[in-house]
Order: C-alpha cells, then structure tokens, then sequence
C-alpha cells in the first residue's frame, strides 16, 4: 500500500510518501489511521486530530469507515485551501 | 476544460479559446483569483502552492461536469496553478461561456466554490514571523455547500 501526504501532514512526519505492508486488523481507513498513529511520536502528532485529517483512496475522498486494501494509494491531508 | 499549472495564463487569450467559433454564445464570465498581499492582518511576503497530482485533476474535471451538467454553458476552462507565487500574482482562473448572463455568472460562482471546498491544493505562506500553512475557512465550506440543493431555474 501506498501512503502520501501533503501540506503540514507531510512535514510534521517528515515524509511525503512510503510505502507499507497492509497491518494485519487493518481493513478501514480509521483503523489505517490508528495503526499511522502508533508508527513514532511525529505520525501521532501529524494524524493526533481526526477532525482536520482527510482521507482519499484511490484519488477519491473517503471517510474513517471506507475499506483499504493492499495496493491502495491511501493520501492523509489537511482541510484544502486552494482558489 | 481543466488546466493545472506553475506558469502564469493569458487571460484574453484563454477567453478567446474557450468561446471559440459558437456564435451562440452570449456571455462570458471570468473569474481571477490574486495572491493577497495581506492575510488574518498579517502581511504577506510570498505563497507556495502545493497540490495533489492525479486528485487534482480528477476533481476538478468531475466539478466542471457538474457545472455542465447543472447549467446551460456552451463551454468552460478552470486553470490552477502551484508552485511559488508572490502578491498580485494570479492563482486561478475560472471562465463560463453560455447563451446568456445568468447561467454563466452562477456556474462561475459554482465552480470557484466547490473548488475551494474540495480540489486537493495548500497554501503555505511567508509572513513576517515565518511560514504557515493556511487554514481552512469555514465560510468556504458555507460557500460550497449552498449548492447542493435544488439548482434554481434559469430565467433567460
């Protein structure tokens, strides 16, 4: 599974992409989240606010209860502020 | 038609590419977005525009069908760029083209606002105490949402 992040999300973790096995108990993007969360104390700082953390998979807006499969592309970002 | 991209645009010559040779078309609006010079009362030196290649695109293609879908437009154009960017700079550039002035002026407002709610685009700025990541305003989720009722009948 791919994992990318952008804007304050991805310069609190210190990464803008990796890559990762799919954690066994891992099946939605909450429990992704949790899993993220309890990587290092930076992911547990980036991700701590669920509420200003969105979700896409697969290049589409997802919620906390959205299925995540091996070979996703999984991307945790803020609130957009374009235009 | 969707464009993402650090070069700055041609305005006249994006309006002229989109109205092309329809003769059908009666009305142009055009929205730019400028970089401030100020933000949240604090002076602002210069931006960086980080996006989400791939999402971005996809989203916006897929807001620009929505506004096709919804209102009469003979044709459209949504342009963004990213990258560095300094005050006055141009950000974005949204023109609808349709037969008359109401559809063309609510698609305009429709585009700019569900783009701002939802393509995949941070702002980061230099101010004088330093960069900050922009955050999200909430009268632009206000914005976004106020279209997704009903759309209104278009009187022409």
């Amino acid at each position: 599974m791919k994992i990318l992040y952008f804007a304050w999300i991805r310069s609190r973790i210190g990464l803008s992409e990796e890559t990762v096995d799919l954690p066994d108990g891992v099946s939605k993007a909450g429990e992704l989240l949790d899993w993220l969360r309890g990587r290092g104390p930076e992911y547990a700082d980036a991700l701590r606010d669920a509420s200003v953390v969105r979700i896409a998979v697969n290049e589409e807006y997802a919620s906390l209860d959205a299925p995540v499969a091996a070979g996703d592309e999984v991307a945790l970002f803020p609130p957009v502020t374009g235009g | 038609m969707i464009r993402i991209q650090k070069e700055d645009f041609d305005v006249a010559a994006e309006i002229a590419s989109v109205v092309g040779t329809d003769r059908s078309v009666g009305a142009v609006t055009v929205f730019i977005g400028l970089v401030r010079d100020i933000n949240g009362g604090e002076s602002i030196a210069d931006m960086t525009l980080e996006h989400y290649p791939g999402m971005t695109e996809k989203m916006l293609a897929r807001i620009e069908a929505e506004a096709m879908s919804r209102w009469p437009l003979s044709a459209s154009l949504i342009i963004h760029r990213y990258g560095h960017l300094q005050p006055g700079d141009r950000i974005v550039l949204v023109i609808s083209a349709s037969a008359h002035r109401q559809a063309a002026f609510e698609a305009s407002e429709f585009l700019v606002d569900w783009l701002k709610a939802k393509a995949p685009f941070w702002k980061r700025e230099t101010t004088p105490e330093g960069a900050r990541w922009v955050a999200a305003r909430d009268n632009d989720a206000a914005a976004a949402d106020r279209w997704t009722g009903e759309p209104r009948p278009i009187v022409v």
